[in-house]
Parts: C-alpha cells; sequence; structure tokens
C-alpha cells in the first residue's frame, strides 16, 4: 500500500488497525537466481535495484538478525560527495544524486536532509588540501564552496573562532550534502524490493559456502542449505570472515567506530560540521539530538563497542570546536564493526572463486554510498562486469599498486 | 522576590524527613518563588510547594509531574541555571535544591499551563509512531523548505546554554581492589566486608547522601532507623585509609579489563562552583574487582492516561514523604500488582494522607497487609483530570467498576533491577520469570551483582548477598574476609505477580513517558512488522529519550511478547549502552579546552622571536615564526620577500629546531640505514651528510631527510618536523621486529638539539664569528655535505652540517637545546655588521620552492620517487623497505602526474596550491585533469609567483603552456612548465 | 583495555600505538615471485574473529614493540611477549 497523507489519514481514522507488515518476513526457499548476504543499507539496496533495474527478482537477501542491525541502524547518518581522487567522486555524486530522488522512488520518507556538510581547515597546508579536493570536485561539477572566516562567522556563529588553539582558517562547504534518517533507508529498500518479489530473510546465518570446483553454488545457513545462481557479499565488517567460507583472504581489518548522541536540544547546528584539527564531526538530527562522533578505536575488534579514550578524545574535539557544549549532555554511545580497507576504499568486484562477489572496505563512509553501492553492485551482478562508476574498486588493485587513497595513509587501516 | 503572604510549603510535613529545616533556602521555578531546605532536591522542594505541573511531554504536549524520585524521571526535565551556564534537560529529582536555583521548563509555549502545542493531541493518531516515514514526501522540494524546519522547532527539548561554558572540568585516576557502586544496603555491606578485609575500596553513591534506598524508608535496620545505620557504616569506612567514598558520582560505563568511568558532580550543588575549583570531576577507575549495587528502578503499570500529574511510582511516593517530609497527595489510591506498593500505602498513611483505597491485581493482599487499609483486588484503568489527577476509575476482578476521588495515584509495576554496567560489554541478561524481571546472566570478568540490582530485593537478602559479594571480592584479590555481622531487618514481604497492563484501558496508556509512547504504538510497530525489540525501539522511539527507557523498557518488551505470544525471555532485549545516565561533554572532554586542546611545543629560541615581533604559526604542535614584520612593512608579502632577498644576497638564520633528529650508533648501523632508505650508506664517510629518501613498504615516498656520520659508528638522522615521531616509530619497527639481529641503538634527540639554518653568501663570515677559530671553515677543509662535532668560541658543544634547504651557501648548526637561545641572539648580534636577517616558515618556504626541494605537500603519501623525479636514488643492488613493491609498474608508469615547476606566462599573475591542471584550450572538467599544483609562492628572487605541482607525463613536457584551473576561487591561469629548480639549477652557490 | 606491558606493567592501551596482525612475516625480496609475496604480505590479513596475535608499540612509555595475543570479539588478553624476543624463537625454529 502506498504512503501518503492520505493513506496516514484513512488509516488514522481506522484506528490504524488495518496497515500490514512493511516488508514480508520470508521464510528461504531452496534456491536464488541470486543471494545477497547481508541485511544492511547496501544489501538491500543491491536487491531493490536487481529487481527494480535489471528485472531480476529472483532474488533472496539474507540478513543474520534484524535487517538493518549493523551501520544503517546506528551511524552518524551523514550524506556527502566531496571526495578527492577520481575513482571516488563520480561514484558518490551519483550516490548523491540518488538520494535526492529517493524518498519518492521508495514511497519511504528517509528525511533526505541536503542541509551542507563543511569541513573547517586550520592552516595553510591544509587549505591547499582543501581547494585540491574541492577543485577536484567542481571539475566533476559536484558543487563545492571556499569559505573564508567572515563567512564561517555568519554560517556556524557557535563554533570558537577566538580562543581556538588551532585558529579556524576556513571552510571547504558542498551545500548538498547532509543527513538522511538512516533506519528509514533500511526499511525503505526493503518494503520497496519485497514489493517487487525479493525474499528478505531474517535470523538466517550464513556458516559456509558451498564451493564446488572453484564455483560458488550457495550457503549453508542457520535456517538450511540454500542454492544460488549467483552469490554477493555484502556483509560490512564481517566482511573477512564470510568471504573465509570460500578461502578468501581480503586487504581489510575490521575495527570499531564509536559514535554519540547528546539529549535532544532546540535547533542549534544548521549543517554537518567537520572539525579540522582533531576528528571531530557533528549534527543535529530532526529529534534534536547531537550525532557525533570521531576516530576509529584504532585495534582490530568485532566486539561492537570501544573504550573510553576515544570517548574522551572525541569530547576534547567537540569542545574545541563548540565550547557551550560543556553543559549538553552525551547520552548513549555505540559501537560497530567497520570494515576498514588497506588504502580506505570499497572493493566491489569479483571474487577468484566463480559467481562469488564482494561488496565490502567501505571503512566508516559506507552509508553515503548505499544508493550508489547497491546501484553498481546489482550492475555487477546482473552483468558479470563492474559498472563504471565502480571501475576503480578492484580487489586486484592493491597488488597492482592502483590504490584509491584519499588521505595517503598507505597499507595502514586503522589511519584511514 | 514576591512577598505576599502566601503560605509556604503546604506539602511539607511538619516533622520528619532528612532536609535541615534550619537551612531555609529560596528558589524559582518558572519565575514564581519557592522556598525549601538543604537537603531537598529540586523536585521534593516542588513536592512540598504543591508544583504539580512540571513538564510538557515532547510530542503531544500533555501536561506532566513528577513520576518518579529518582534519576529514571521521565517527565520533569529542566533549564537549570541561564546564560553560558545554562544546562537544558535537567532532571529536578537529582538537582540538588540551593539557595538562588532558577529553573525553567520546557518544551512549551507560551507556558506550562497553557501550552499551544497541546493542540497535538487532537491530531493524535495521525501522529502514531512512525507517521513522520509515510508522508512528508511530497512536494519533493518541501522537506527542506518547509516540514524540516518546523519538525526542527517542534523538536528538542531543552535549549543550549549561550555561550562557551565558564566551568572548568578535571579528571582524575583512581585505581581499587574493589569498586562497590551504590550505597544502599548491599552496597555498603559489600564496602564494609571489603573494607575491613583490607582491600582498596572505592564506594561510589551517584545521590547526595550515602544510603540509597534506606534514606526513603521508614523500616528500621540494626534496631535503628535505616540511614542511621547507613551514617554509622560510612562513618567506619570513613574512618579507613584503604576506603574512597565518593559520593554524587555516577559511575555510567564499565569498559575493558577492570576500567570504569564515573562522573562527580563536584559543585552542581551550589550556585557557582568556587575559584579554582571544578564543575565536576571525571574518574578513570581501574579496578580488580567490582560489585554492582545500582539498586532497581520501579516500572509503571499500562492503563489510560497513566501520565496524569499526580500518577506517581509508588516508591517515589514514600520517598518524598519519607525522606523529604513532603507530601505529594492528600487523598491516595495505590495501584499495584506486587507487595512492596503496599509499603507506601502504610507510609502516606501514617505521614497524614488519607488512603482512599489499595488496588491490588492480585487475589489476596500480603499477610502483614491489611488492617486498617481499605484494599480491593483489581487494577486501575483510567485516571481522570486535567491538569492534574481527581479521580481513577478502576476495574476489580470480580468485574465491577468504580471511581475514586483521589489526587495521588501511587502505581508499582514491579521492580527492574539496574543492572546496565553488566551489560556495556556485550552480555545479555536472563528474564527470570518469577522475579518478572531481567537479571544478570553472564558477567564480565571480575564484575559481581547484589541486592535488588540482583533481584535480591529485600533489606535482608541486599544486606547479605551484599557482604557475600564483598567477601568474596577480596578472596579473589588475594586477601582473607571475615564474615560481618549483619543487622536485624523486619520481615519484608516481596511477592509479586506481573500485572503489564490492564486490558480495556480507554485513553492513551504510555509506556515511554518522555517520548511519548503508548501501547498502541508499540501494536502498530508490531503489526507493521518492526517485531525485533531493535526494530520497534527505533520505530516507535520507545527507550530513546534522555531516560533511555528506564522506566519504559520492559513494559515495551513485554507488550511485544504479549503480540508475539512469546515469553519476554525469547523476545531478548535492546543493549545497554554507556552512559548510564547522561554525562555532559565538558566533563568527558576536561580540562583540555580552548586554548589547552593540545600541549603547545616551542623550539629553543622561541622566547628569542617573540621579542623580534615574529608573527607565529602553529605547525603541528608547534609554534613557529612565519616571518619577522619590520616596522612600515604592510603584510606578510612585504616582511617575507625582505627575508629571502637578505638571506639570497647577505645572511639569514632560521630556528630550525623542529625538524626530527635521531642519534644512531651500533656496529650495523651502516647495513640499517640501508635498509632505511632507498640510497646507500656504506660509502659514506666519517665528516659527512648525505640526503635520504625513505619509503613505505608499498613503495609510496614516506619521509626525506640527511643523514650525517660523525663517527665510524655514530650517525645523526633527521626527518622532517611532521613525520618526526612517526619516522622514529617506523625505525624500532624495523629494529625491533624486522631485523632485531642488527647491532644498533638510537634514541630521539629531537627535543635535545637546537637547531639554527644559517644561509646566504655571508654564511661562513657569520660562522666564523661564532665558532671556536680551531676548526677550518674554508671550502677545503670543511666542504659541501660536511658535518662534525665543533665547539663554539665560548665553549659550547656544537655539530656545524654545511647542508642547504634553501638553496644557498648554507649551514646548519646545533646547540644543546639549552644553549639554543642564547646561540640564536649571539648570531644575530655577530651578524649585524653583515646585514644579517632572521627569516621564518614563510621566507624557508619560498626559497625551497624556488629551489624545487620537496616537502610536505609533495610526500603527501600518494607519491612515488619516480613521482618526485627521485628514480634514480633507488638502489638496484640492495633490499631496502619498499623496494620490491616500488618497482610494479603501476608505480612506475610515466604517465603519472610527476614533479614539475610552473611559472605564470603572465608574470604579474597569482598562482596557488590546489589548483588543477588541464592543457591550455582544453574544457575544465575531470576527464581532462591532468594533475594539480602542489606547493605556490611569489619568489622575491625572480619577481612573480611560481609554483611546483605533479602534472601526467610532467618531465617530458617541458616548455608547454597549460592552464592551473582553480575553480574555487574562481581564476584560471595560463603557467608554463619548467623544470623544478628556479634559482641557481646548477647548484654553484651552494659549493663555494 | 590495559594491556600488560612486560615492562612497565598494566597500562592504558591508548599509550601504544597500534600496528596490527602480528603473523604476516615480510618475505625474502631476493625469492621468485617476491612481487606476489608482498603484495600478500602489505595488504592481505586473515583478520579473524577471535584469537589475534598483534603488534603494539608502546610509544608513549617504554618503546618497546609487543606481540599481544588478545580476543577480538571480547578483548580478553591472552599473552603479552616482547616482538624482539618472539622473533629470535622464530628464527630459531626455522
Amino acid at each position: 500500500m502506498r504512503y501518503s497523507i492520505f493513506s496516514l489519514l484513512g488509516h488514522a481514522l481506522a484506528g490504524n488497525r488495518r496497515w500490514t507488515p512493511a516488508w514480508r518476513d520470508a521464510a528461504p526457499k531452496a534456491g536464488y537466481d541470486i543471494v545477497i548476504v547481508g541485511g544492511g543499507g547496501h544489501g538491500l539496496a543491491t536487491a531493490y535495484y536487481l529487481a527494480r533495474m535489471h528485472g531480476i527478482t529472483n532474488v533472496a537477501v539474507i540478513e543474520k538478525g534484524w535487517i538493518g542491525s549493523g551501520n544503517v541502524g546506528r551511524n552518524t547518518t551523514i550524506i556527502r560527495s566531496n571526495y578527492l581522487l577520481p575513482g571516488n567522486v563520480p561514484f558518490y555524486e551519483w550516490s548523491l544524486k540518488l538520494w535526492e530522488g529517493l524518498e519518492q522512488e521508495l514511497n519511504y520518507n528517509a528525511m533526505v536532509s541536503q542541509r551542507g556538510t563543511l569541513n573547517l581547515f586550520h592552516s595553510d597546508s591544509q587549505r591547499d588540501a582543501f581547494v585540491r579536493r574541492g577543485n577536484s570536485m567542481r571539475l566533476h561539477g559536484v558543487d563545492a564552496e571556499l569559505l573564508d572566516v567572515p563567512a564561517l562567522r555568519r554560517l556556524v556563529p557557535f563554533v570558537d573562532f577566538d580562543n581556538a588553539r588551532f585558529p579556524i582558517r576556513g571552510g571547504l562547504l558542498q551545500r548538498r550534502g547532509g543527513t538522511v534518517r538512516h533506519d528509514a533507508v533500511a526499511w525503505g529498500y526493503a518494503r520497496a524490493a519485497d514489493r517487487l518479489g525479493v525474499d528478505v530473510i531474517q535470523n538466517c546465518e550464513v556458516t559456509g559456502i558451498r564451493v564446488e570446483r572453484g564455483r560458488a553454488v550457495g550457503v549453508e545457513t542457520s535456517r538450511g542449505y540454500i542454492a544460488a545462481g549467483k552469490l554477493g557479499l555484502a556483509c560490512a565488517g564481517n566482511s573477512s570472515r564470510v568471504a573465509s567460507m570460500a578461502g578468501l583472504r581480503l586487504p581489510i581489518e575490521s575495527h570499531v567506530l564509536q559514535a554519540f548522541v547528546s539529549e535532544a536540544l532546540k535547533p542549534v547546528i544548521p549543517c554537518v560540521i567537520t572539525f579540522g584539527a582533531g576528528h571531530f564531526y557533528v549534527s543535529q538530527s530532526d529529534k534534536g539530538g547531537l550525532v557525533f562522533g570521531g576516530d576509529i578505536d584504532g585495534y582490530n575488534s568485532y566486539a561492537q563497542r570501544g573504550n573510553l579514550p576515544t570517548v574522551e578524545d572525541v569530547c576534547e574535539g567537540g569542545m574545541a570546536l563548540m565550547p557551550s557544549l560543556g553543559r549538553v549532555r552525551l547520552l548513549r554511545s555505540w559501537g560497530g564493526v567497520m570494515d576498514m580497507s588497506m588504502d580506505g576504499s570499497p572493493i566491489i568486484d569479483r571474487t577468484p572463486v566463480d559467481q562469488l562477489y564482494l561488496n565490502a572496505g567501505w571503512c566508516y563512509g559506507g552509508f553515503k554510498a548505499t544508493p550508489a553501492s547497491g546501484w553498481c553492485f546489482a550492475h555487477l551482478l546482473a552483468k558479470d562486469g563492474p559498472h563504471p562508476l565502480a571501475a576503480a574498486y578492484r580487489l586486484d588493485r592493491f597488488a597492482a599498486g592502483r590504490v584509491v587513497d584519499e588521505k595517503g595513509q598507505g597499507p595502514h587501516p586503522n589511519r584511514h | 522576590m514576591n512577598k505576599a503572604a502566601t503560605p509556604k510549603q503546604l506539602g511539607r510535613l511538619a516533622a520528619g524527613g532528612l532536609v535541615d529545616r534550619g537551612q531555609p533556602l529560596s528558589f524559582s521555578f518558572d519565575g514564581r518563588s519557592l522556598e525549601g531546605y538543604a537537603g531537598d532536591t529540586l523536585a521534593s522542594a516542588l513536592v512540598a510547594n504543591q508544583v504539580r505541573l512540571v513538564g510538557r511531554s515532547f510530542k503531544y504536549h500533555r501536561p506532566r509531574g513528577l513520576l518518579s524520585a529518582g534519576g529514571e524521571e521521565p517527565n520533569a526535565l529542566v533549564e537549570l541555571r541561564g546564560g553560558a551556564r545554562r544546562e537544558p534537560n535537567t532532571r529536578a529529582t537529582v538537582a540538588e535544591l540551593f539557595d538562588g536555583l532558577e529553573a525553567v521548563s520546557q518544551n512549551r509555549w507560551p507556558s506550562l499551563r497553557f501550552d499551544v502545542l497541546a493542540a497535538n493531541r487532537l491530531l493524535g493518531p495521525l501522529f502514531a509512531a512512525g507517521f513522520y516515514y509515510k508522508t512528508f514526501m511530497w512536494p519533493a522540494a518541501f522537506w527542506e523548505k518547509v516540514y524540516e524546519p518546523l519538525i526542527r522547532r517542534a523538536a528538542g527539548l531543552g535549549r543550549i546554554a549561550t555561550g562557551p561554558d565558564p566551568d572548568t572540568y578535571e579528571k582524575a585516576f583512581a585505581f581499587c581492589d574493589v569498586l562497590v557502586v551504590g550505597s544502599g544496603p548491599a552496597g555498603l555491606m559489600a564496602a564494609l566486608s571489603a573494607a575491613r578485609a583490607g582491600a582498596r575500596v572505592l564506594l561510589a553513591e551517584d545521590d547526595f547522601r550515602f544510603g540509597g534506598r534506606l534514606l526513603a524508608e521508614r523500616r528500621p535496620v540494626g534496631d535503628r532507623p535505616g540511614h542511621v545505620w547507613a551514617d554509622e557504616v560510612v562513618a567506619e569506612l570513613k574512618s579507613m585509609p584503604n576506603v574512597r567514598l565518593l559520593r554524587r558520582t555516577c559511575v555510567f560505563a564499565s569498559y575493558d579489563h577492570g576500567v570504569f568511568a564515573a562522573v562527580e558532580r563536584v559543585n552542581d550543588h551550589l550556585a557557582t562552583p568556587p575559584e579554582f575549583e571544578p564543575r565536576q570531576r571525571l574518574w578513570r577507575i581501574v579496578s580488580r574487582r567490582a560489585v554492582v549495587a545500582a539498586g532497581a528502578i520501579e516500572r509503571p503499570l499500562l492503563f489510560g492516561d497513566n501520565d496524569r500529574p499526580g500518577v506517581m511510582l509508588a516508591g517515589a511516593a514514600r520517598a518524598y514523604a519519607n525522606r523529604y517530609a513532603a507530601l505529594a497527595g492528600r487523598r491516595v489510591v495505590v495501584s499495584t500488582d506486587n507487595d512492596d506498593a503496599w509499603t507506601t500505602a502504610f507510609d502516606l498513611a501514617a505521614a497524614g494522607a488519607t488512603i482512599a483505597a489499595v488496588v491490588d491485581s492480585r487475589e489476596s493482599p500480603p499477610v502483614s497487609a491489611g488492617a486498617g487499609l481499605p484494599w480491593m483486588s483489581g487494577a486501575v484503568v483510567r485516571a481522570l483530570g486535567g491538569r492534574s489527577l481527581e479521580a481513577v476509575d478502576v476495574r476489580t476482578a470480580q468485574g465491577g467498576a468504580h471511581r475514586i476521588d483521589c489526587d495521588l495515584l501511587a502505581m508499582s509495576g514491579g521492580w527492574t533491577p539496574t543492572l546496565h554496567l553488566t551489560s556495556h560489554q556485550g552480555a545479555r541478561p536472563r528474564w527470570d520469570e518469577r522475579l518478572a524481571a531481567f537479571v544478570a546472566d553472564q558477567l564480565p570478568s571480575g564484575m559481581a551483582v547484589a541486592g535488588a540490582a540482583n533481584g535480591e530485593r529485600s533489606t535482608a537478602e541486599a544486606l547479605a548477598a551484599g557482604a557475600r559479594a564483598g567477601m568474596a571480592a577480596v578472596e579473589a584479590v588475594g586477601l582473607r574476609a571475615r564474615a560481618a555481622d549483619l543487622p536485624s531487618v523486619p520481615p519484608e514481604p516481596t511477592a509479586q505477580r506481573a500485572l503489564w497492563r490492564m486490558s480495556g484501558s480507554a485513553g492513551k496508556s504510555f509506556v515511554d513517558f518522555q517520548n511519548d509512547v503508548t501501547t498502541s504504538d508499540i501494536e502498530l510497530a508490531e503489526r507493521e512488522g518492526y517485531r525485533s525489540p531493535e526494530h520497534m525501539k527505533r520505530y516507535t522511539t520507545l527507550g530513546m529519550a534522555t531516560d533511555q527507557g528506564k522506566t519504559a523498557g520492559v513494559n515495551g518488551l513485554a507488550l511485544l511478547a504479549e503480540r508475539a505470544g512469546q515469553p519476554i525471555g525469547r523476545i531478548g532485549t535492546t543493549t545497554f549502552r554507556a552512559p548510564f545516565a547522561p554525562v555532559a561533554i565538558g566533563a568527558l572532554a576536561g580540562p583540555h579546552c580552548g586554548a589547552e586542546f593540545k600541549p603547545v611545543r616551542l623550539p629553543a629560541a622561541h622566547r628569542w622571536a617573540v621579542e623580534q615581533g615574529a608573527v607565529l604559526v602553529e605547525t603541528g604542535a608547534w609554534l613557529r615564526a612565519a616571518y619577522f614584520p619590520r616596522s612600515g612593512e604592510k603584510d606578510w608579502l612585504e616582511a617575507m620577500t625582505r627575508e629571502v632577498t637578505t638571506t639570497r644576497s647577505a645572511v639569514g638564520v632560521c630556528d630550525v629546531s623542529t625538524l626530527g633528529k635521531i642519534d644512531l650508533q651500533g656496529g650495523d648501523a651502516a647495513e640499517f640505514l640501508e635498509r632505511l632508505y632507498v640510497n646507500g650508506w656504506k660509502t659514506l664517510a666519517i665528516g659527512r651528510a648525505r640526503y635520504g629518501l625513505m619509503l613505505r613498504e608499498d613503495g609510496i615516498v614516506m619521509d626525506d631527510g640527511t643523514v650525517s656520520r660523525l663517527g665510524e659508528q655514530r650517525y645523526l638522522v633527521t626527518t622532517t618536523t611532521a613525520n618526526a615521531g612517526s619516522v622514529f616509530q617506523h625505525m624500532q619497527f624495523c629494529h625491533q621486529v624486522l631485523w632485531p639481529e642488527l647491532d644498533v641503538q638510537f634514541v630521539s634527540v629531537s627535543d635535545q638539539w637546537a637547531q639554527f639554518s644559517i644561509a646566504g653568501p655571508r654564511a661562513r663570515d657569520l660562522l666564523r664569528a661564532v665558532v671556536d677559530s680551531r676548526h677550518d671553515l674554508s671550502s677545503e677543509a670543511f666542504p659541501y655535505m660536511a658535518a662534525a662535532d665543533v665547539r663554539l668560541a665560548d665553549g659550547t658543544r656544537a655539530r656545524l652540517f654545511r647542508i642547504s634547504f634553501s638553496g644557498e651557501f648554507a649551514y646548519e648548526l646545533a646547540v644543546p637545546a639549552a644553549a639554543g637561545e642564547r646561540t640564536v641572539r649571539w648570531l644575530m648580534q655577530a651578524g649585524a655588521a653583515l646585514g644579517v636577517a632572521a627569516y621564518g616558515l614563510e621566507a624557508l618556504g619560498t626559497m625551497r620552492i624556488e629551489k624545487g626541494h620537496v616537502a610536505g605537500n609533495e610526500l603527501n603519501g600518494q607519491t612515488t620517487a619516480y613521482d618526485l623525479g627521485l628514480g634514480r636514488m633507488l638502489s638496484a643492488s640492495k633490499d631496502f623497505i619498499g623496494a620490491v613493491m616500488a618497482r610494479r609498474g603501476a608505480l612506475t608508469d610515466p604517465g603519472r602526474p610527476r614533479l614539475v615547476g610552473l611559472a605564470p606566462v603572465d608574470r604579474a599573475a597569482r598562482i596557488g596550491a590546489g589548483a588543477h591542471f588541464v592543457a591550455a584550450g582544453a574544457s575544465p572538467t575531470a576527464a581532462n585533469d591532468q594533475g594539480f599544483m602542489t606547493s605556490a609562492a611569489f619568489s622575491p628572487t625572480l619577481g612573480h609567483w611560481i609554483g611546483l605541482g605533479l602534472l601526467a607525463g610532467g618531465p617530458e613536457r617541458l616548455g608547454e603552456q597549460v592552464l592551473a584551473v582553480d575553480l574555487l576561487r574562481a581564476r584560471s591561469t595560463l603557467v608554463e612548465v619548467r623544470a623544478p629548480v628556479f634559482v641557481d639549477p646548477a647548484g654553484d652557490r651552494l659549493r663555494v | 583495555m590495559r594491556i600488560p606491558c612486560p615492562h612497565c606493567g598494566p597500562r592504558g592501551h591508548e599509550e601504544f600505538a597500534y600496528h596490527g596482525d602480528a603473523a604476516p612475516i615480510r618475505p625474502d625480496p631476493a625469492a621468485a615471485e617476491a612481487e606476489r609475496a608482498f603484495g600478500e604480505y602489505v595488504y592481505l590479513r586473515d583478520n579473524p574473529a577471535g584469537l589475534h596475535r598483534e603488534l603494539w608499540y608502546h610509544a608513549l612509555g617504554c618503546l618497546t614493540w609487543l606481540i599481544v595475543e588478545r580476543d577480538t570479539r571480547t578483548h580478553a588478553i591472552r599473552g603479552v611477549a616482547e616482538a624482539r624476543a618472539n622473533h629470535a624463537q622464530g628464527q630459531a625454529a626455522q
């Protein structure tokens, strides 16, 4: 049933008793043309675009818990396409364009709010790096502006300009960047995919990948064996664990990223702000909480929680940026598993195992990529060749030396 | 101040309570002047003043009163203080009353009594859970322009402070054997047992007074009032040197390996902190064992309009009466599914209230109950009244209906153990059907739970459990514990049969009070397939308010379980996450804020530079001189121009102390260098320096510097300022992990040596004035790239290197850091006659660009030696870090962007770093992007702007013209591609 | 986390710099297929959910490189040894 103010009114008058499940909690069939492992944003988006753009509907998304229980269920909601390298910019820009029409496409209000993402810089060399990036964006036709301090004082007057250890010298603004209501993305894609015939299967954990003569043929799961014509992995932080079931080692380390939300406040922060003299970024949700975060903890972890020094560092960064935060209270922290890749960029590619396809390595930046990742992974699964936008995201790029390293930090996952 | 003869504190009992009637306090709420006593919370003082309306709910703006007497409070959120000290969302139930306290209610306009947005309730069914996902999508442009701004204005609770936080925050560490969280009967016994055994004990209590629920009960402990017994135990603990007592301290998180975080509200109970004292203190506690005795939180019952002001948790109603001598109502109904709420009925009756009825959902009341109190078997189905409770509708077990007038409904749906700390590390609690509660199942190593937090509800059980836990903890750390005598307590019935909710209730039954989540919202979520607790939580927002579901979580799960036809234990629970209670961000940040955010590193000659009027600039953590303006110079460009010109024509002095310096020694020192750098070191003679390039193992350039050989087995390695730490760490990795068999030792001496660059045609003259005359500085004796230990004329040890970053005839002179300031003063004084000028980073940067020396902008972690024109340096005959990977085709492809120099064709034009290159005449698109400008500067030597950049196939395109497009700054400049050396390409000046 | 440094005792992990998996051994650059071996050494990781032998450097302490055996699911630390000593053992074992 279509969502609209009219259906909302109609149902309200009937006491809201006639609503039906947003998606079928499907039971697994014996086999599918395509099985996608991972019911997060990327897996669900992939299934949707397979059905929508390629007419492939004999598809299952298999999720070990409840859909959207990973990144898309607890991230800091930012979308943007302010990347530097030619391998990245068109991909993230396409994702942003998909975000812009997503609610109408899915008939689910994901509250895509293009309120702007602002990156502050504090030194000449940082400015030079941001100018390089901003010009790269503009050459790709993506919006980017350089703001001076007077312009910043008007945009974000609550930021510390006058007592800062590292005075702000300017900022790079992408007005079309912003935030999205993350849970709604998973639910919206699930509902839309389900309507097109995709099976969304929850509480179904993959315990093995059956490979016969170098070809992936299906998955063993906690709900039985499911045959697959093609098998796509979209498991984010669990990519190595699942890929190892097919004998693969990946250029990925799984790390914990913590993120935080404050008590709800009346509106104060109009855009997404990234501090340049410490790893800290913040935005304000529509409910009023400040959503913020910083660095990963820095060590391999599957525990989905981090430790206190990171919390302190993040809050220090927050106070350095915005000293009026002192009396705002941290309400909740959470932690997830990030698939940190060896160059900080993702992998959307076939693997050495036939019919086994990989979508991984998103580090902590996968949310904004959700639509384009689904789009490109669906293309790969349907056509067996990379989508032009994802041409740089090859698995063999590391060995060959064609890394896509935005930060220049090299083969150290915890520095990306 | 309102001095009219309004009777004061009409809700205060004439006697009793733990408030200090000798210390009256004045405060205001929503502008109304009121009075209370020391020992009150803001909430108890409001009760004593019969203020019933304390807030408006988040979505429906329903009138709300106090639900609780503790930190779990969802309704009474106020803005405390004002201006830059404003604290939004402060729970009135934990705010200690102080004289002059000013509190303002939130989320209502224009006033609490009359709130315009209460009209929301008329659209109630429309605003059911998740409604916003189904609408606001059309027209598409309206989201950011119309819908979202309205939603954002209506949302949020309190307002942020108006300026930077003026208070300070401290951080501290505490180490102990046993951490006890909570000072109720279980916690006190645990702390006492452990302390008497000699363990180092830390007892943390969130309240401003020790004793936990003993403060709120009339039941005697050991034949005296509970709070008296508690005070005696505290006094004994205080007398012991191995015990630290922290009150006003909330242990809010449990981390790995016995680490806990706690926040102490050092001075929140005063209007402002005393001078030099912090507002709050963050404790990092490292404990070998922990006993969580954090008590339990009462659950509301679910029935129609259970959020009316005047409907309160039963335990809270008696806490207000017993501890604060404040009566929340005169005509009371108690509604319960357990024994505990009967105590409220007795206590309120003893305080002088009329108990209209005890409505117990079970068939028969507890044995000790009954005498004198009217009771019935049944449950409240609706609370009636507008802004205040007036009556309740009751349905009896037999099906009868009664309406009972009352102004206070004390309700109890059971108790939920406060076991958050046991779950922060991922362990899930298990459902105990008998207790109708979640209890800790698997515990983190070293942690125990005791008392009500473990379902051990009665005082006697809690005392015993606490003592056992304390003893077990000390035995685990190797001490002997003696069983403590347990004080006697009268018997206490603790039976319960969980009711959860009363079916057939009309009106809204609230589950999450703060986020206005009702039972029908949960039913709707389940109907739409959001069935797992995590989906239900996210869809309805239950548990996501500032109270994080403390009074809502279990009720919500019970409803899900009921709809699913499953036992609660099978439904599961949502994850418990730190912090247990909201913590000020300022406390987590601590003292490192503002100008103190990071340490400031000052080079040795800093004071001298400041005296010279240098303009300073942050370079990482360092504060370095950017330029030294002289009077009459209008900007940095003029100063820099003079500094460069002076250096290139006379002599200049620059403080380069910040470079990394590493003293490397040992029999295998040269071999070690061979493996670290791309080029060779075995031929480096004693007394010579050589430029070195270091790669990462993936073949990308990591750092560059010079290495000087000062002795047979003695080398001095330098690194760039930015990479001093990381190169040192890398060397340690190579030495300890890769090649521990090599005989090398090294130590960082970056801070031990001050170093100055002395550059220009008169540099030798200047050096001869300060270096001891025994050293021959002639070109033959001390040629280009010579390096040696020397003495200055005044005997100071020094090192002299004839190396040049500026491209001029130059030296670098190193002296021990303590001698740095006097040495630079000496150099400037001796150089006055030579026309010496101090030069800073601007001039330094310009000169190195003029000479084409790569620096940070070029060493950006993406460039190879070949990209930088240094490919020849890579030795083909030895192994070094990065050797194999650097050879890969993709890294040596000549089509890669490679280092060139750029000069604007129009000499008057300005160019800047960050511009991208496209072929002349090509349109500025990504497809035509051929590289970018890495560095740029105005060259005083050439009289125009110059740049360095990375251009595809650059060295093969010298003489070509390309466009440097800077779309951000709306600038597009035609530039000529040149060799990346603008001044003295042959290097003649170096070899004078 | 608290890392039990053999020299300094248990210290907060924030005093240390983390390198990653200790298992990869730097290949022989002179061997045939060295480029492929180095590719795996530099880029591929087991990334286990479970026991992980990993390298930490006590940057704010004794400057010792340590091999820590830690469970990546629970963060429980099983053992700590000096990397240098471990390498010597590894060499001897070969």
